[in-house]
């Protein structure tokens, strides 16, 4: 049985333009919809998986304001049995005290008798791109950690994690209790199902607070990248560009006629 | 003094650790001409070492600290970072400085753990010395982040194509220092166990084409590339596609332009369906030409090409083809 702690992270939908707040201290959230980065929605798939291959658990936990329950209920609805929020501002937070947050979490668990086998998180947090809470999660609990890697199978007392290496596939067996970071691409989340997020709705959440002084991230401002004025030439529009596009390899030599 | 922790390959250091030399150079030449020191971890052939002691010497490295230690032939990173933090100690670095790859990014993080510090993944650029302030970036790289790195050693990944690899004004011959790192068996247990070939792995071809056909989000699906392969093949040229492609499946990740794909620079590049995101962006734009093909005229790729037709690919595509096969005859 082996019991699993997934970490995720409200985050906003990043893929259209992006405002600033007035401070240049975060981003104007008032237009954009929040989500999870797609690593954690791989992790969160892998741990239900792992989970319910060993009639495990899988609890899914964050790091953030009251409103990321939201995206707690949605791990609750693709097949997680329980959720921890550790209420905190976000903002005041860098990667240290988030993994410090989480350490505590698990101590408390494990001081209860319902310790946590497997922690999986994303690689980087789709916002923020830290790349280092699952390591410093892993110093905090002196377990052994592994990160960039794509699938997850637990054979008894060890997990065998398998990620994109400069040479093919890195295969690294490690001992229980682990922390594994997930990059996405290793397997397809699923989609909640109606009785899932009936469930989601009525499962509470452990709400805890940090007795935590943050160190923070070291933020100055956010700031937007230097835009450049546009020198595009506009072909055409639709099927009838294609000749003029034909024309301009002719002319640049890449099509011989 | 700053030590970069430089990746190698079976060709010597990699392009981006060779990026991440000429960034550290740049903040060493700021802060009053500090010395540049490399180091190097894992297996290395000898032949391969000249190759790169001549490398760190053209990037203007004066001391290269080499770890050895059987128990570093195979990846890990607990270990890695335990030989970086050796000898950014015996060298008392200021600033320790990798790539923004998977590994330079893991072992930074445990480097920064160790030793208590923070960490500032994928820096763009410096905007002050003292105190070390830094740009990076954030939101997949549609914003950026000034942060200040209070605590020293300030450790730091550059990312991926932030800059281009050049020699220093005046080249070295490093003195190599090789050392012993302090290792313990826990640093040992999370290594690579064994290797899996993945599929074939041809990244040679997109970097070396002359014309490179790229493919977004805007192919649509898995079964979208029919039109696109048959572009590249008429063009004579190689498909390569952005993040999400590969992210869903789409596409093996070999193909992959950008910041954690290939860089290319062909003389046209055909940008299909690509929103053209700063990682993507990152990757392509040492194309000579660029066309862009996108519905949305206001997309980054759209606006930064040099030529661009705006509609569907799927209905752009296949009339260019069917232009193409009449010309061609």
């Amino acid at each position: 049985m082996t019991n699993v702690l997934v970490c995720i992270k409200r985050v906003p939908e990043t893929s259209g333009q992006i405002l600033l707040s007035d401070d240049a201290q975060t981003i104007d959230g008032r237009h954009v919809g929040y989500t999870v980065s797609p690593h954690e929605e791989c992790a969160v798939e892998l741990a239900i998986q792992v989970a319910r291959g060993t009639d495990g658990e899988a609890t899914v936990l964050t790091v953030g304001s009251e409103e990321s329950v939201a995206q707690l209920r949605d791990a609750i609805a693709v097949g997680c049995s329980a959720a921890v929020l550790v209420e905190a501002d976000i903002d005041r937070f860098g990667p240290a005290d988030v993994a410090e947050a989480i350490a505590g979490v698990v101590k408390e668990h494990e001081a209860a008798g319902t310790p946590f086998d497997l922690i999986l998180l994303g690689n980087d947090a789709a916002d923020t791109g830290d790349f280092q809470v699952g390591v410093r999660l892993a110093y905090q609990l002196g377990r052994p950690v592994v990160t960039g890697i794509s699938t997850v199978e637990v054979l008894g007392d060890r997990v065998v994690a398998r990620g994109d290496g400069p040479d093919g596939i890195e295969v690294f067996e490690l001992p229980l209790p682990a922390v594994v970071a997930i990059q996405e691409g290793g397997i397809e989340p699923r989609y909640p199902s109606v009785p899932g997020r009936m469930k989601a709705k009525r499962t509470p959440v452990e709400t805890v607070t940090p007795e935590i002084e943050p160190v923070g991230s070291g933020r100055v401002r956010l700031k937007l990248p230097p835009q450049q004025p546009s020198n595009v030439e506009v072909l055409g529009e639709g099927a009838d560009a294609a000749p003029a596009v034909v024309d301009l390899l002719v002319k640049i030599g890449v099509v011989s006629r | 003094m700053i030590l970069v922790f430089v990746e190698t390959d079976g060709q010597g250091a990699t392009e981006t650790s060779r990026e991440a030399l000429t960034f550290a150079r740049e903040i060493a030449e700021r802060s009053g001409d500090d010395a540049l020191n490399a180091v190097l971890v894992g297996p290395m052939s000898s032949d391969g070492t000249d190759v790169i002691l001549q490398q760190l010497g053209e990037a203007g490295v004066s001391v290269v600290h080499r770890a050895q230690d059987e128990r570093l032939s195979a990846y890990c990173a607990a270990a890695w970072a335990a030989s970086v933090v050796d000898a950014a100690q015996a060298t008392a670095a200021r600033v320790i400085v990798a790539t923004g790859t998977p590994r330079g990014s893991e072992i930074m993080a445990h480097l920064a753990t160790r030793l208590d510090v923070q960490m500032a993944a994928n820096v763009v650029a410096v905007d002050e010395t003292n105190p070390l302030t830094v740009s990076r970036q954030v939101m997949g790289g549609s914003a950026l982040e000034e942060m200040r790195l209070n605590s020293q050693p300030a450790v730091m990944t550059v990312a991926g194509h932030a800059t281009e690899p050049t020699p220093a004004g005046q080249p070295t011959t490093p003195e190599v220092v090789v050392f012993s790192p302090t290792l313990s068996d826990a640093d040992l247990v999370a290594r690579v166990a064994r290797s899996e070939v993945s599929q074939v792995d041809d990244t040679a071809a997109l970097t070396g084409a002359r014309v490179v056909v790229g493919a977004g989000r805007g192919a649509g699906g898995a079964d979208g590339f029919a039109d696109l392969l048959e572009l590249t093949e008429l063009l004579g040229g190689v498909l390569g596609v952005s993040r999400v492609v590969t992210s869903l499946g789409w596409r093996p990740h070999h193909e992959q332009v950008g910041q954690t794909g290939s860089r290319i620079s062909p003389d046209v590049y055909l940008a299909c369906g690509i929103s053209g995101a700063i990682q993507h962006w990152a990757g392509c734009s040492s194309a000579k030409t660029i066309i862009a093909i996108n519905t949305d005229p206001d997309a980054p790729m759209v606006t930064k090409a040099h030529y661009a037709v705006i509609g569907d690919l799927h209905e752009v595509v296949p009339a260019i083809n069917e232009e193409l096969r009449q010309r061609l005859g």
